[in-house]
């Protein structure tokens, strides 16, 4: 099992997928259990993975390394080191999470689920492939089931939507290609293997030619400023488990993808977009948080607030420094547990009203007192509240971003306006809050009943995570720090140009 | 250094968490009685604890000495180590022994303030976090750490503020509280980011050993210390951003005495004392630190003079106090500040719970207006309300006195302070006096205006105790450091001088004897000056307030409508944030952004209906093209 | 012997008359005898380069492009009568559904 491990983590999805295929479309309950016992499998897998994890190696861990088309030197090459353990966690976590969260989905079922299972492989996959051919796949793969997922179960405007996001990720996709085809021809042997291609030194502009391309591809899944308008609609229009998906698993992607390719592939060049990276960061903190300032749709709020939250990675990866790389990579986690809390509990209360306007609701906190404390918890969570996971990485990605050694005094003015950012994270929040839970109760919604048990089962471990990652983080901090550093070593290292 | 006994230390903040996680998650089935006990009990222990360190520490006869114990390794990342570890010293025992008594007092009390509220076991529950939550600010060893108390208190409040959350204006009183708060944490979350940067460390004492290679006047250490300031501005409620205090007064009263009163607040206070080994190398943060001081200390006492809710008066003269405070720590008077912090958290911790004791009375009436002619309904209320307010106006032999005498006595003779600051802090006593006594009179003395069907009653036991227990204190609580003057050894100073730096200039410039007896006089005569005005105002000549209020009526309205500063604020800053935000979304990112994503569909869409017309469907059309194309193909072979 | 430029004049003659029917003429069947007729002129320059160069392969093209004829004939027919009982015409102009 464990020199197979990764493989299993990505196709035991597809075999429950085609397990599901197989159910007729009527036993729906028979095909919920499936898929529940199909991730329930891949998270205790990736449980397996995160005990025996070695925390002390940069090197990638549980390698599966196989040919696969000769030809062209496309390799099978499976691993997972620091940068992507957590995600694979965080992955398998989410998706078990979210077929609880789906559990009642009544329009065709049967395929919800299957597409459902497909995206959980695509995902996984994207995170536990070296070979750049294998991690194209993945990434494709993932996009088609999220196109469906949109479109077929999504709200009023889906096809808009889910139209709107496949089109923007399948543009981020070409250019990905064409870097990745650069990137490959560049190389004599020409090959796809990333730790290869973290060899090679490469041309100045090509550097920067082709980490551009690969930027924006990234870029446009992350999002980052200014190709984050896909985000509002799909969230807005997904059903409650894919916004989860797509705010705690899909959103990260990008983010790994730089970290993991660009950076290290491209040092010359990361050095180049450093100081632009920052301050794109900065902009998606401030920009995000102004603008989930002026909604009045909860869904819409949340993904804003992502944005956000989003920022601080970019900020922190731009600095260079161990705190800020560490501080990054905790945030996707982080970010990935708090924001699948924060729309999880937007699911709830849509599933009870049908509606998402923080007007329409009012003194909820009278009926609901287990939901609206929830509710709270998961927004002080994601206002970054010390005692909550998301402070320790926003904490450490100003930590590393003031201390950033290149271009130091433009960073720390960067920082400065991202801690603005943290002011206005709780205006929003807490004005939501104020406007669903506090003031009179709302008549209209005094029938209302109390958050239920199976949607407690969904929102509780992932509360529970947060607050125990707030107060001792070294379980995840702990597995990725000699990674950054590897990566930080190599990009600094790597380069030709000097370090400012 | 490590010592067996003060590793205990851990042993504090744990029985609060402890009663946080009963009341919290069994608060309901445990019932009131149950959940009052253990909420208060918790407490109780956290004294015993925190006293027994204190007796222990004192027996050392080590002064200065500090103790560190860590509980286990926080984040660790590289160069970066922070570990969860507190530190036990002098100021943090003054601090730990003081919160866990008052707040053991304040929570006895409110088993009796809260009996019946739905919320009971909700509101120990928040109670008892708060406790925790302040005991790790205090006790904490370094800045994150302190950072995680400060922001957990903030939390606390909101809850507490928004308390009653039915009712709309409490809820939107929590979140100004919260985010005013938040504003401040801005200063001091990128003070603790400088600090790091420059010293490479979070933890105090090791920033302070590396303080010997940093000159007066240091550009980076004036920096620091003024972004630190920015964040006990916010929390200690002074200009600017004071404005979240009055509101906050929307919360339960023990809430007011405990967290607006005697503890949170002066939070700022503390860290301003903790970091005293930075801020002596800054003196241009010292000046700001006085002057901000001063002017809300005067500021506030003028709103204080015409304000008719009984607690609103005592918030402004809350912040008034702070200001005092943040004023002797600007000048360099680090010990005599915390002196008046400790004197001030009995005496404003008493009345607060005297006023909530009031409004008990009178079934829940805040506004003075429709009280009056308590004196004899409700005694013991009265006497402690007077002991508080003679202690905080400074009447001798009372601990105010000592505090307020010792502050003023240092702001006159400390080479940072002066004359003028002086000044203004006499006069703000004097107005002190004055709207404590405008307070007494009007809620105690005259006529009864009470609503009708009110029938005043004395509070229960559980109410009056701590009140008598703190009027003891208020009393007595000051001859700790009853100056040398008089006869004292002023031995708090002596207490805590170790644990605080001093000017570097030498501050024993001794002024005269006489010169510290004329300006204790001077204030003395001031504050009976208050007082007596208040008499002739409120019990003699009740006409001549609203005579001068005629007269004046520009000054009065300015006082009485605060100086209109939530109005400006309003004006300046949330609606100008809002408007932003709005263009920011509807304008910005819909048309532009978003438009530029949807135009680049909307071009493809329009040029391929355009392009779609050349599809005629007509065969032969097609066949025209195709022959035309390879005319066209063989013609470019042809005449290449 | 005849020079080879005469059959591919030839060739090239009937292969535009092909063309001016497949494009002016409006009847189905028409255009198609001119397909036809365009076809065969291929077939006649094939077999003249055949002889030409000598090498059979021309003319086992030219039996490749007849029976590709014939089959298309047969099928090309078939559409032909197929369209009439749904419109009954043949005109070209009337066979327009394959557009936007």
């Amino acid at each position: 099992m464990q020199n197979h491990l990764l493989s299993a983590l990505t196709f035991i999805p597809v075999l429950g997928m085609f397990a599901i295929l197989f159910i007729p479309r009527d036993k729906t309950y028979v095909i919920k259990v499936v898929a529940a016992v199909t991730t329930g499998l891949q998270l205790w897998l990736a449980v397996q993975m995160f005990l025996v994890f070695d925390r002390t190696t940069t090197a990638m861990q549980f390698v599966e390394h196989y040919s696969w088309i000769p030809a062209f030197n496309i390799e099978y090459f499976m691993g997972i080191d620091g940068l992507s353990a957590p995600m694979v966690l965080l992955t398998a976590l989410l998706s078990f999470i979210c077929i609880f969260a789906s559990w009642n989905i009544d329009k065709a079922v049967k395929g919800y689920f299957a597409l459902f299972l497909l995206l959980d492989a695509g995902m996984m996959g994207v995170f536990v492939s070296i070979d750049f051919f294998l991690f194209y796949i993945f990434w494709e793969v993932m996009l088609l089931p999220m196109y469906f997922l949109i479109g077929i179960w999504g709200g009023p405007r889906r096809e808009y939507a889910s139209i709107k996001f496949f089109l923007y990720t399948l543009f981020g996709s070409v250019l990905l290609l064409l870097a990745m085809l650069a990137l490959y021809f560049y190389n004599e042997p020409h090959t796809f293997n990333m730790l290869t291609l973290m060899q090679t030194k490469y041309d100045y502009n090509f550097q920067i030619w082709v980490f551009l391309a690969l930027f924006i591809g990234f870029a446009i899944k992350v999002p980052i400023f200014p190709f984050h308008t896909w985000l509002p609609d799909a969230h807005v229009e997904a059903p409650t488990a894919v916004s989860v998906i797509l705010a705690g698993v899909l959103l990260k992607m990008g983010i790994y993808g730089i970290l993991r390719i660009n950076f290290p592939v491209l040092p010359d060049a990361t050095l180049w977009f450093a100081v632009p990276l920052g301050v794109l960061g900065v902009i998606n903190i401030i920009y995000g948080a102004l603008c989930a300032l002026a909604q009045t749709d909860l869904k819409r709020l949340v993904a804003y607030s992502s944005i956000s939250h989003m920022g601080f990675c970019l900020l922190g990866m731009a600095a260079l420094t161990t705190a800020g790389m560490n501080g990054a990579v905790l945030q996707m986690f982080n970010h990935g547990t708090i924001s699948a809390m924060l729309f999880l509990l937007v699911g709830v209360i849509y599933d009870r009203t049908h509606i998402r306007d923080v007007d329409g609701f009012g003194g909820l906190a009278v009926r609901m007192p287990i939901y609206g404390g929830m509710v709270a918890l998961a927004f002080f969570a994601g206002l970054g509240l010390p005692g909550f996971s998301g402070f320790i990485s926003e904490a450490l990605t100003l930590i590393g971003g003031f201390g950033a050694e290149h271009n130091s005094s433009t960073f720390r003015w960067l920082t400065g306006l991202a801690v603005m950012g943290i002011v206005l994270n709780a205006a929003y929040f807490l004005w939501a809050y104020q406007k669903i839970f506090l003031g009179k109760l709302n008549e209209k919604w005094a029938g209302l009943s109390e958050i239920s048990g199976r949607e407690l089962f969904t929102v509780v471990p992932l509360a529970i995570i947060t607050i125990i990652l707030g107060f001792y983080p070294m379980p995840i901090l702990g597995m990725m720090s000699e990674t950054m550093n590897g990566i930080i070593e190599m990009v600094k290292s790597g380069a030709i140009t000097a370090l400012q | 250094m490590v010592n067996s006994t003060l590793n205990l230390v851990w042993l504090i903040p744990l029985f609060p968490l402890i009663g946080f996680l009963l009341n919290g998650i069994f608060g309901r089935r445990l019932g009131d009685k149950a959940v009052g006990i253990i909420g208060s009990g918790v407490m109780f222990f956290s004294f015993i604890v925190s006293g027994y360190l204190l007796l222990n520490y004192l027996g050392l006869h080590q002064t200065g000495a500090e103790f560190h114990t860590t509980l286990f390794n926080w984040i660790s990342v590289a160069d970066l180590q922070l570990s969860v570890s507190f530190q036990v010293d002098s100021l943090s025992l003054m601090m730990v022994v003081m919160i866990t008594g008052v707040a053991f007092l304040i929570h006895v009390y409110s088993i009796g303030y809260m009996n019946g509220d739905e919320g009971f076991a909700r509101f120990f529950a928040y109670m008892n976090l708060f406790s925790f939550m302040m005991l790790i600010l205090v006790l904490s060893d370094n800045y994150i750490l302190m950072f995680l108390g400060w922001e957990g208190v903030g939390l606390c409040s909101y809850l507490l503020i928004g308390f009653w959350y039915e009712d709309d204006e409490n809820a939107s009183a929590g979140k100004k509280a919260f985010i005013v708060n938040r504003i401040g944490d801005f200063g001091f979350l990128l003070g603790a980011l400088l600090i790091f940067v420059t010293f490479g460390s979070f933890q105090y004492s090791e920033i302070f050993s590396q303080l010997e290679g940093y000159s007066v006047g240091n550009g980076t250490v004036t920096a620091i210390t003024l972004l630190l300031f920015v964040g006990a501005i916010g929390k200690s409620a002074q200009l600017p951003l004071y404005v979240w205090l009055p509101d906050a007064m929307a919360g339960p009263t023990p809430v007011s005495a405990l967290i607006h009163a005697a503890t949170m607040v002066t939070a700022g206070v503390y860290m301003v004392a903790r970091s005293s080994f930075l801020y002596v190398l800054a003196p241009a943060s010292m000046t700001v630190i006085a002057v901000v001081g001063a002017a809300t200390a005067l500021f506030a006492a003028s709103i204080a003079l015409t304000q008719n809710d009984i607690k609103k008066v005592l918030a402004y003269s809350t912040i008034s106090q702070l200001g005092y405070m943040f004023l002797a720590l600007g000048v360099g008077a680090f010990s005599a500040g915390m002196f008046h912090l400790l004197t001030h958290a009995f005496f404003k911790g008493l009345m607060f719970l005297a006023a909530g004791s009031v409004m008990h009375a009178l079934a829940n009436e805040q506004d003075m207006r429709f009280m009056g002619g308590l004196r004899k309904k409700i005694p013991k209320t009265f006497i402690t309300f007077l002991i508080g307010a003679l202690a905080i106006s400074g009447i001798p032999g009372l601990s105010g006195f000592f505090s307020k005498d010792e502050l003023l006595w240092q702001v006159y003779s400390s080479p940072a302070g002066g004359i003028w600051l002086w000044l203004v802090g006499a006069v703000t006593a004097g107005l002190t006096a004055f709207y404590m006594f405008r307070l007494i009179f009007l809620t105690f003395y005259g006529e009864a205006r009470w609503k009708p069907d009110t029938i005043a009653h004395e509070s229960p036991n559980k109410m009056t105790l701590p009140l008598i227990i703190l009027a003891l204190l208020s009393v007595i609580g000051g001859y700790v450091g009853v100056p040398a003057l008089l006869g004292g050894e002023n031995r708090i100073h002596h207490y805590l001088e170790a644990n605080l730096a001093k000017l570097p200039d030498d501050f024993t410039t001794h002024q005269s004897h006489l010169m510290e007896f004329t300006l204790m006089g001077i204030s003395v005569l001031i504050a009976m000056a208050g007082i007596f005005l208040a008499y002739v105002f409120y019990v003699k000549r009740k006409e001549l307030p609203d005579l001068l209020a005629a007269k004046f009526k520009r000054a009065y309205n300015l006082s009485f409508n605060k100086f209109y500063v939530d109005e400006l604020y309003d004006y300046l800053f949330v609606q100008r944030l809002i408007t932003i935000s709005k263009w920011l979304w509807n304008i910005f990112d819909v048309r532009l952004v978003d438009g530029l994503v949807n135009g680049a569909g909307q071009l493809i869409m329009v040029s391929g209906r355009r392009l779609k017309k050349v599809q005629s469907g007509l065969v032969s059309g097609y066949a025209l093209s195709l022959f035309l194309g390879s005319l066209m193909m063989i013609g470019y072979y042809f005449f290449r | 012997m005849l020079p080879i430029e005469y059959y591919l004049w030839f060739a090239a003659a009937l292969f535009a008359i092909g063309v001016a029917g497949v494009l002016l003429r409006r009847n189905v069947i028409i255009v198609f005898m001119s397909i036809e007729l365009m076809l065969n002129a291929v077939n006649v320059t094939f077999i003249a380069f055949s002889r030409q160069m000598n090498n059979i392969d021309g003319q086992i093209f030219v039996f490749f492009v007849m029976t590709l004829a014939a089959a298309e004939v047969a099928v090309g027919l078939a559409i032909i009568v197929a369209m009439y009982r749904n419109k009954k015409s043949i005109n070209v102009q009337d066979m327009n559904l394959l557009k936007w």
